[in-house]
């Protein structure tokens, strides 16, 4: 097999699991040569991830929960026309890390807002909402993502003196103090829990196969029990934040409606469930901006700003509540 | 969508500017809410020669909804704010912003 590049000293984690992702992709002549091209696709302190040919492979973070991450993935391969379903059934250790495999699949063009699938995001979502939440799946970890960020912009501004990116700090901070304890994984989620993906983006779906296949969701790192609302919430807080148009917005809930999402009221007013999750993902993205801006010493650009004055806007607005859900 | 009694895909059909969805499988109908609501005024108005309904109802025909927290230009504040905002940052957004956890 691959345990020489596995094993030897100074082999970087990358090269190891290209060698793995090599091995799953020509599995008859796992060590010979081969013409396909390696492409690193992201190398992260939570995710190192790699192509070869039509293989992907993922090193899961260095504390991914063995039990918790062989669930997720299980829950991948039982929904296979809704999250894209992993070559192997089981995440295998590669060093001290998790690695899974899947096969690769064309992501959405980052250059072509017009291209987004806004109605096929939204219908997956519903599915995946509506699809029944297997015994022992933990929580969807969106709220403990949304801690960990504001975590770090503490963190920053105690290693930092930058004064704009200081004075930005200070709203963000005050927005997460006003929400609800489970907005920040402190209490559990309120109401009946969904399986839910946890961590929605535009980088989150991909056509498989490639290039014009079915779109199906990927990244099952965050995906659990919880708030169906969670997955809207990012759409719904680049909307609020004036990021995304609202014809755009607009597709997307309708969509979501369409194909009988329960994570709002099937027509009416979406913000009193919408309300919470969609600050708590305002606040985590704009603490992720301003932490990036102290490490960099620069002020915040427009885009960022944007979501930062979002914050500074919500403590003078009390939370909504959805109708029958305690805080 | 899928059928949600035999679970075959659903297809999206406009039958006098009403949108319906019917199974590939079962051949089954589903109807959103206020659909048949308009199948049967047009039913009702059959008779008459009335000029055609107009074309698929508008789910949002003002902006919609906004919490109050939001962006004065953007979503917020009754999202009466233009588009001229969004052609000037859009690109930037949309590769910047929502691609990242």
């Amino acid at each position: 097999m691959t345990a020489d590049a596995d094993t030897r000293p100074g082999t970087t984690l990358i090269s190891a699991l290209t060698a793995r992702a090599r091995a799953t992709a020509h599995p008859h002549a796992p060590t010979g040569p081969c013409a396909c091209a390696d492409a690193p696709l992201a190398d992260r302190p939570d995710a190192t991830v790699v192509r070869h040919a039509g293989t992907v492979a993922k090193a899961h973070a260095p504390d991914a929960d063995p039990t918790a991450l062989a669930l997720r993935v299980r829950v991948a391969a039982r929904l296979p026309d809704v999250l894209l379903a992993p070559l192997a059934p089981a995440p295998v250790p590669l060093r001290d890390r998790l690695v899974t495999f899947w096969p690769y699949g064309a992501p959405v063009d980052p250059d072509d807002p017009d291209a987004a699938p806004w109605e096929s995001a939204a219908t997956l979502l519903a599915r995946l909402h509506r699809a029944p939440v297997p015994p022992g799946l933990p929580p969807m970890r969106g709220p403990a993502k949304a801690a960990r960020a504001v975590d770090r912009l503490r963190s920053a501004l105690r290693a930092t003196p930058h004064a704009p990116a200081r004075a930005a700090a200070g709203p963000v901070l005050a927005a997460w103090a006003a929400l609800p304890g489970w907005a920040g994984a402190a209490a559990p989620m309120p109401g009946p829990a969904a399986l839910c993906h946890g961590d929605l983006h535009l980088g989150q779906l991909v056509r498989h196969p490639a290039p014009d296949g079915p779109w199906k969701l990927i990244d099952v790192d965050d995906l659990g029990a919880g708030v169906p609302a969670w997955d809207l919430a990012r759409p719904a807080a680049w909307y609020a934040c004036g990021l995304l148009p609202p014809d755009e917005w607009t597709r997307f809930l309708t969509a979501y409606r369409r194909a009988g999402g329960p994570a709002v009221p099937p027509d009416g007013d979406p913000w009193p469930a919408l309300d919470v999750p969609a600050r708590a993902l305002t606040v985590q993205t704009a603490a992720l901006a301003v932490t990036k801006a102290l490490a960099a010493a620069r002020p915040l650009d427009e885009v960022e700003q944007a979501v930062a004055d979002a914050c500074a806007r919500m403590p003078a607005l009390p939370p909504r509540r959805a109708p029958g859900i305690p805080d | 969508m899928q059928c949600p009694k035999c679970h075959a895909p659903m297809h999206t059909y406009n039958r006098n500017g009403v949108q319906i969805e019917q199974c590939s499988g079962c051949r089954g109908i589903f109807l959103d809410y206020g659909e048949l609501e308009a199948l049967t005024r047009l039913e009702s108005q059959w008779s008459q020669p009335a000029p055609p309904p107009p074309a698929a109802p508008q789910a949002y025909p003002a902006a919609p909804a906004a919490p109050a927290w939001g962006a004065p230009h953007g979503g917020g504040h009754g999202g009466h704010g233009g588009h001229g905002h969004y052609g000037h940052q859009r690109h930037k957004s949309f590769g910047h912003m929502l691609f990242s956890s």
